[in-house]
């Protein structure tokens, strides 16, 4: 079915479930066309391990454009593979060379369990959400939306922040597994915004609580995460939010 | 069976909403405690409807197949959402966006319905930016605006080219909150694969842990459908891999209609396709219609690059064919344009099967603003050039970016090369005014239901109508049957209707692993979308429409022959996942055929070659198929059609015209 003539190596790394040991497996790909997607790659692999009766590689996807932040594949000992602001669907072969071999892992943390071969738990990052990531706003609450102005250069940041599509990434590349960007970046959005200024101090104390039950690991600046980010998320967020979690600690003081 | 009722309260159009509100019938607090309502999808309805629901003090099941509500395909969504808050002062009001919509939907679409949904829009708005989203402003700090096809006024809230992700992040971020307070209970990957029914009221959900394969039983008093569109028959389509129909067609064979199935939306901004291995297309986002014209070489099998072809060599088609909307025409009738040209040999690229996109024009203009602003007088070309792309980059920079990270080329040198490509279904189960479908107790909402866009969506309005459904509309209507239910107590799980639903879920699972054939679950996909795009595409004949159905009746056949599962039942296993969906796109893509061969008129997305005027327009057959077409199931591979004929009071009914 494919039309190219790339051949490849794959060493993919397959796992039957959370409890069973895993390892690297080998699989040749060969007529790989330099248009085709990493996934679509897969999608010709996975065909032929399913016809030859053979169980196929199962890793999360859904979207295909780079926004639902499903995909997670660490390629080549990088989260999303070599090119740099693109989630794994959006890398394609043309990143690759003829003859290449490509190791394909999952993302490794200690708090994202492998469940089947390339796919991971990434509940974690729900919790950290529910833990705080809101601004308490029942349905029907609202004012009109131009009552409240917020400068643009203020939106801009906040939107900035937003653009996290909780992949996940950066826990996989930080050699300490710290989820501190992705919720330093949802801390930032909201801290950003006057909407989010009551809660300000509650939230960043509640996210990074859970954030620790979960397992993450501790940051040490290294920026490994903000490389790696398919969406540019930049560690000024993490700065942000220390800032606000050590303020918090008056400020509660000052409450109580 | 009789007529449908769809349930439109008495009065005037524009206060009906209003006194509905006031009067419907309320559940107390202490009753709602006790009350249970499942709802399957965490896309912008689902996730609004169970956090406003759960906010309201009902008790909440969401489920979603994804591994976090947060990527249901709402993410997706790229330019914007509709309201008719008139910030711009150019002339937008209710009435005008109920208009424009009806119009749009090429009169196809309930006109109750659509003005509460232009009531509503505004709300939205407000209720996003309270929650934090961050939704574009002026420098003055007010929001911002832009164009979609079909209106004249810019009514567009967007955030860059991610609305989509920034609206559904508020809802997940409010969903989460009401799951970190206990009050809904959050089932992701899991699948829906049954409703149950008791007395003929909806009870209760069949659902699949998808890591464990394990089948569960879940009560509700109520079940919500937010499960998104069906644009998958086609395999190729910009919906995301896991979009599906099977929550919608299971609601179908238990006895809810389904409406107008042949409604789908063509968008007619994608990249093209560029091989067999292709798994999805890409969208490009309606707004770069705001500052992209559209063109073809004036001549056949021009082989120039594009940048070479002369001004006066270029066919821009869409400002020739409609002046009044230029490049702004709605998605169906940009759609037909496109394939009207390539059809007749003008198309370009490789494929020959693309119209271009060209910015040239608009990042020219916006250099020669900010040379102006710069007091820059009698700037060389290459300075407007440079100024007038980083006025475009901030505009639609990810689009750009995302253009050349899948076609290898760049869009600020060359045109864009565009195709259109299946991108939204308008049809969907059929539902009331209060959006309960034809079995008591299930509702469907946004892209699930039928009820909003008639046979054609206007841009930007998907993601209106899925909060306006999840946040504003349900939350009302559903107490006016939950208030009769307060009587009744939760189901136990061991009741028959749970233990037959249940073993026939299994029965239909052990079946598809046991076929063990010869070819993959993605060959039959493919050969159906195939059919479909060939037969019931962007155009449709009764020969062809004919064909298909004979050919998908022989691919139902060899799929349950010779489809090969891997793995086992009880794991993790996406091939069986994508079986089941399989299995209800053959069936459904039968139902669609059946329904465009029956609808004897070309009217929006839907376009019949017997039908159209001589300048190739689509021409409506009121007279005869004013009405929502609603297909019931007999169960035996045959529907049964019901009509509920659509009243136009407030509007005239006219063609829709756009030159």
């Amino acid at each position: 079915m494919s039309t190219g003539n790339m051949n490849l190596t794959l060493k993919v790394w397959r796992q039957k479930n959370q409890k069973a040991k895993g390892e690297l497996v080998d699989y040749k790909v060969a007529q790989i066309s330099p248009d085709m997607s990493f996934l679509e790659m897969f999608d010709v692999l996975n065909e032929d391990l399913i016809t030859k009766g053979d169980e196929p590689i199962v890793f999360d996807h859904d979207c295909r454009e780079g926004i639902c932040g499903s995909c997670s594949m660490f390629i080549n000992g990088r989260p999303h593979g070599p090119k740099e602001g693109v989630t794994t669907c959006q890398l394609h072969m043309r990143s690759f060379k003829d003859g290449d071999t490509i190791v394909v892992e999952p993302w490794r943390a200690k708090a994202f369990p492998v469940i089947k071969d390339l796919t991971v738990d990434r509940s974690a990052f729900d919790r950290v959400i529910s833990a705080g990531g809101f601004i308490s706003v029942n349905t029907g609450n609202a004012q009109d939306a131009n009552n409240l102005p917020i400068p643009k250069s203020q939106a801009d940041a906040a939107f900035e922040a937003a653009a996290c599509i909780g992949c996940g990434a950066c826990v996989a590349t930080c050699k300490n597994a710290s989820a501190m960007l992705f919720v330093s970046a949802k801390v930032s959005q909201l801290a950003l915004l006057p909407q989010g200024q009551p809660e300000r101090y509650k939230r960043v104390q509640n996210m990074v609580a859970q954030m620790d039950a979960e397992g993450f690991g501790n940051c040490t600046n290294t920026g490994a995460c903000e490389a790696e980010c398919p969406k540019g998320i930049s560690l000024e967020n993490i700065a942000r939010m220390n800032r606000d979690y050590y303020s918090a600690k008056f400020v509660s003081e000052e409450e109580a | 069976m009789s007529a449908l009722n769809s349930n439109i309260p008495e009065g005037e159009l524009t206060s009906r909403w209003t006194k509905f509100k006031s009067s419907v019938a309320l559940v107390n607090p202490s009753n709602k405690r006790n009350l249970e309502v499942i709802v399957v999808g965490s896309g912008l309805a689902g996730a609004s409807a169970a956090a406003t629901l759960a906010e309201m003090g009902y008790k909440v099941k969401c489920f979603c197949f994804q591994d976090s509500p947060r990527r249901a395909h709402s993410i997706a969504a790229q330019g914007g959402i509709n309201a008719a808050k008139n910030y711009q002062n150019d002339g937008d009001s209710t009435y005008r966006l109920f208009y424009d919509t009806i119009k749009g939907g090429d009169y196809r679409a309930r006109e109750a319905n659509v003005y509460r949904l232009a009531e509503v829009s505004t709300n939205i708005i407000d209720q996003c930016v309270a929650q934090g989203v961050p939704l574009a402003r002026e420098y003055g700090g007010l929001l911002d605006n832009r164009s979609f096809g079909g209106t004249q006024v810019q009514r567009t809230f967007y955030a860059a080219g991610q609305t989509g992700q920034q609206l559904l992040l508020g809802a997940y971020s409010a969903l989460e909150r009401q799951v970190g307070m206990g009050k809904v209970e959050m089932f992701t990957r899991h699948e829906m694969l049954d409703v149950v029914k008791v007395d003929g009221k909806a009870r209760g959900i069949i659902a699949r842990d998808l890591i464990s394969g394990k089948l569960e039983r879940h009560f509700g008093h109520a079940v919500l459908l937010c499960t998104g569109g069906y644009g998958n028959v086609f395999y190729l389509s910009t919906n995301a891999m896991g979009s599906n129909v099977t929550a919608a067609w299971k609601a179908n064979k238990q006895g809810a209609f389904f409406g107008n199935p042949c409604y789908t939306q063509i968008h007619p901004t994608c990249i093209p396709v560029s091989g067999d291995h292709q798994s999805k297309l890409t969208l490009m986002s309606e707004s770069l219609r705001n500052d992209g014209r559209i063109w073809v070489p004036k001549m056949k099998d021009d082989q120039r690059k594009p940048t070479a072809i002369p001004e006066e060599e270029r066919d821009y088609y869409l400002e020739r064919r409609y002046p009044a909307f230029g490049n702004l025409v709605p998605r169906d009738v940009a759609s037909r344009a496109a394939k009207e040209r390539c059809d007749a040999g003008y198309g370009v690229g490789a494929s020959k099967m693309a119209v271009y996109l060209d910015f040239t024009y608009n990042t020219e203009r916006y250099g020669k603003i900010e040379a102006n602003k710069a007091n820059m007088h009698n700037p060389d070309h290459e300075t407007i050039m440079r100024l007038g792309r980083e006025v475009v980059k901030e505009k639609y920079g990810n689009l750009f970016d995302m253009y050349k990270q899948i076609t290898g080329e760049d869009p600020y040198e060359t045109p864009m090369r565009i195709y259109p490509a299946v991108h939204y279904t308008m049809g969907g189960l059929w539902v009331d005014y209060n959006l309960m479908t034809t079995v008591p107790g299930l509702y469907a909402l946004g892209e699930a239901n039928f009820s909003d866009h008639g046979a054609n969506r206007l841009g930007a309005s998907a993601l209106m109508q899925g909060l306006a459904d999840g946040y504003f509309v349900v939350p009302y209507t559903l107490g006016a049957y939950l208030s009769k239910e307060i009587a009744n107590k939760a189901l136990p799980l061991d009741h028959p209707a749970f233990v037959e639903a249940e073993n026939n879920v299994k029965q239909t699972l052990e079946k598809l692993i046991n076929i063990k054939g010869t070819k993959t679950v993605d060959y039959f996909h493919k050969k159906l979308g195939l059919i479909m795009w060939d037969k019931c595409g962007m155009s449709r004949s009764t020969e062809g429409l004919k064909g298909a159905i004979a050919d998908i009746q022989q691919l139902k056949k060899d799929f349950w022959s010779d489809v090969r599962v891997p793995g086992s039942i009880d794991e993790l296993n996406p091939e069986l996942e994508k079986a089941g969906r399989v299995a209800d796109f053959i069936e459904l893509g039968e139902l669609m055929c059946i329904d465009a061969l029956d609808r004897n008129e070309s009217c929006g997305g839907h376009f019949r070659e017997e039908y159209q005027t001589e300048e190739g327009e689509a021409l409506r057959d009121d007279e005869n198929f004013a009405y929502v077409a609603a297909w019931e199931n007999k169960g035996d591979g045959t529907f049964a059609l019901h009509k509920e004929d659509l009243k136009f009071e407030n509007i005239k009914i006219a063609q829709r015209s756009y030159k």
